[in-house]
């Protein structure tokens, strides 16, 4: 799938490697603010509380 | 021939991708929410105390009548729309939290500037947002049992450190009005449903408290959700917010 991706990008190599890059961040910025945080409460890495519900 | 290789190579680059995702996932959780829950927390202890200050303030000049009202009338007009416009800014950073926000805590042995909100509750987006005060809990100071939770590791990890407690260290919790220093009498480590150490007299549920104390709560082992470390304390003095902070804290931090 990165080869087909590789081939839509339009325009010669140093634009080709510019735009890939640019779609990595995106990717990047999307998890960071919004997929990791709605992700993490459901890990149990970051229980602090003492409660009745606790298994 | 060709179709396999096209789906191998595709499952290959699938695996890749999850893996690189995941490693993302970690740095995400162990760094990154430690640089913005740092940032919002310090952020939000600022404005606490500056709104604390500026509520003594007002009440100073209040007491002191119109005589000190006629002496700021001069020149002081400027100044005035300054403090005015930082009020606002602390107003709304305190507005925007998910729990209000009740007290500063210090634990000298975290390192002297080691200093973090309590917020009311225990809710997830609360503890992003500092330290959590159990709901129905005694208040700081107050006969019973102050307990509060904190995350140990991420999101700004305030009670990283919580193993490192031991007796006789101080944990300093500042208010609108007081400065209480709590010392602490013992930790342990409980299951996650073990709610008798936050009860008004710890690990005695249904007794009524005769002793002010301070419970701490956070994850055990760090990284897991199966045991909790809790640290209890006992109130050793409360002293009133403009006699400045007490002596644990100004001694160079050593408690």
């Amino acid at each position: 799938m990165y080869g087909a991706l590789w081939r839509v990008l339009p325009g010669p190599l140093a634009l080709r490697v510019l735009l890939a890059l640019l779609l990595a961040l995106a990717v990047v910025a999307v998890c960071f603010v919004w997929v990791f945080p709605t992700v993490a409460p459901y890990l149990p890495f970051n229980e602090t509380t003492v409660e009745d519900t606790a298994p | 021939m060709r179709a396999a290789r096209a789906v191998v190579g595709g499952l290959g680059e699938l695996m890749v991708t999850a893996g690189v995702l995941m490693l993302l996932f970690l740095s995400w959780q162990l760094w990154w929410t430690d640089v913005v829950a740092d940032r919002a927390q310090d952020r939000t202890t600022e404005a606490l105390l500056q709104q604390w200050d500026a509520d003594a303030d007002a009440d100073a000049d209040a007491n002191a009548g119109p005589v000190g009202a006629g002496q700021a009338g001069g020149g002081g007009e400027q100044v005035d729309e300054n403090t005015q416009q930082s009020a606002q800014q602390d107003a709304a950073v305190l507005s925007a939290l998910p729990g209000q926000a009740l007290a500063v805590m210090r634990v000298p042995a975290f390192g002297a500037g080691w200093v973090r909100p309590v917020l009311a509750g225990t809710g997830t987006e609360v503890l992003q947002q500092g330290v959590g005060h159990y709901d129905g809990a005694a208040l700081p100071g107050e006969v019973g049992n102050f307990a509060v939770a904190g995350h140990r590791t991420t999101y700004g990890a305030p009670f990283g450190p919580i193993a490192d407690l031991v007796v006789g260290d101080a944990v300093v919790v500042e208010t609108a009005t007081e400065f209480h220093v709590y010392r602490v009498t013992g930790s342990q480590i409980v299951r996650p449903g073990d709610v008798e150490v936050i009860a008004p007299v710890p690990d005695r549920p249904g007794e009524q408290p005769t002793q002010a104390v301070l419970t701490l709560t956070s994850c055990h082992p760090m990284f897991s959700a199966r045991e909790r470390y809790v640290v209890h304390a006992l109130l050793e003095t409360s002293t009133p917010r403009e006699a400045g902070p007490p002596a644990v804290l100004t001694a160079g931090g050593v408690g």
